[in-house]
């Protein structure tokens, strides 16, 4: 009887109830690594301490992981979402890598072909990173050198700047209406505070309820066609 | 769904993440002469990101009194406060997908339903928001002139490689670009950092 109760019936109601226990495991397995540690050790280390430690931290990514989830959620889509927060990396990596799915299946985030793509390509992402992880961390003595080398290193320094370039401008060219307010406050944010760098996940909703309000109004000026403008995650073209 | 959109989306996944899979590897690698290979590895394989890990490992040691993160920490109470200062101070996102998911999907729902056009624009605003933010960013050091310059110019490169890939993908007809464009270009605007950074003096 608790088994027929418990069944989820459809697929999100499937996806929240197995993203929900495997979370609660994956939390679980988080705390359990410096439990780990400090049973291992038999070192506990003072509380006082733990804390000061996390006030150098936790006030901004705190506040960085929960913005993330009201913004990144309705691009990841369900199962993307639970996968993405489990295996991190969400700005650099899962969301760019859901987005170059869509846009180049054609396909609108919230669809069923949107839940199902944004899904397959943050698990294929999450796997194709922990396997390049560990089999680096395996052959870290001929990586190593390699990885680190100083001709190398502006090419890793610039992953950002190599993918928002491509991405924004196949963003941009969609959309060039809704995208010139925000861009142009973020770029002026950024040159006349450049120490908000450290805070760019903050600046992230900001950066989209200015899209918002200037499409709101473009839209009630008649400036924004919805069907030609705002376009943004349907369309086809790179 | 076709089954060959889904073998393209896994395969243009996995071309995709292998660059910035690599910059995680170096994370873990540089984490490492601090506090040794498994926590670095295991940190960076799940939630949490470079930009994260280090500043967290940072503040926690700095909270133990130790200010150098180039020396191994060898004291197991130093060890074991990084370790849960790196666990907590990133739970906050995990925590609100598993017991808030629900309700802001159902949110979500509730706004396509009431107002298409006003979700459409919700959708639209939070996919530019998030790329005005990051490519803004790239301003940040302009003031530091022609080297503070180095992540636009990468940019610009990215975007030429990209429009030259969008006429190739609408005039040449050339469709497996659709899916792996982003990915090419991505590299290529990593390559041309190596000479930019030389010439712009970085």
């Amino acid at each position: 009887m608790a088994k027929n109760t418990m069944k989820p019936q459809t697929y999100t109601e499937a996806t929240h109830f197995y993203g929900r226990l495997w979370t609660s495991f994956a939390i679980l397995m988080f705390l359990m690594i410096p439990m780990a540690v400090s049973v291992h050790y038999n070192a506990w280390p003072p509380l006082t301490d733990v804390l000061r430690g996390l006030m150098g931290v936790a006030p901004v990514f705190w506040t960085v992981g929960v913005i993330e989830v009201f913004t990144y959620a309705p691009m990841l889509g369900t199962g993307g979402t639970y996968l993405a927060f489990v295996t991190g990396s969400l700005s650099s990596l899962k969301v760019p890598c859901v987005l170059n799915a869509l846009d180049a299946a054609g396909v609108k985030p919230g669809t069923e072909e949107g839940e199902a793509l944004s899904t397959i390509a943050v698990a294929t992402s999450s796997l194709v990173t922990t396997l390049v992880i560990a089999l680096g961390v395996f052959g870290i003595g001929f990586l190593q050198p390699i990885l680190e080398n100083p001709v190398l290193a502006p090419a890793f320094d610039n992953i950002m700047p190599a993918l928002m370039g491509s991405l924004a401008l196949v963003y941009f060219s969609k959309n060039w209406k809704l995208a010139l307010t925000p861009l142009i406050c973020m770029i002026a944010l950024f040159v006349c505070v450049p120490s908000l760098a450290g805070s760019v996940g903050i600046l992230v909703p900001v950066s989209a309820l200015i899209a918002l309000g200037a499409g709101l109004l473009l839209q009630k000026a008649g400036l924004l066609d919805s069907k030609k403008d705002s376009s943004t995650t349907t369309d086809k073209d790179a | 769904m076709d089954d060959a959109v889904i073998r393209r989306t896994i395969s243009a996944s996995a071309l995709f993440t292998v660059a910035p899979a690599l910059a995680i590897l170096i994370g873990v690698i540089s984490l490492s002469q601090f506090l040794g290979l498994p926590l670095p590895w295991v940190r960076l394989s799940v939630l949490g990101a470079l930009t994260y890990e280090l500043p967290a490992a940072q503040s926690a040691a700095s909270a133990m009194g130790i200010q150098s993160t180039a020396t191994l920490v060898t004291d197991p109470q130093v060890f074991s406060a990084i370790a849960w200062v790196m666990t907590l101070g990133i739970l906050s996102g995990i925590l609100v997908v598993l017991f808030g998911l629900k309700k802001i999907e159902h949110g979500l729902d509730r706004i396509r339903q009431k107002d298409a056009k006003k979700s459409s624009l919700l959708m639209d605003s939070l996919f530019l928001g998030m790329i005005c933010a990051f490519t803004g960013l790239l301003f940040a050091d302009i003031q530091q002139g022609l080297p503070g310059m180095i992540p636009i110019a990468v940019a610009l490169v990215s975007m030429i490689l990209m429009a030259l890939c969008g006429l190739m993908i609408r005039r040449l007809h050339v469709k497996w670009l659709e899916q792996y464009a982003l990915p090419l270009c991505m590299l290529g605007g990593m390559i041309a950092a190596i000479p930019l950074t030389q010439l712009m003096g970085g």
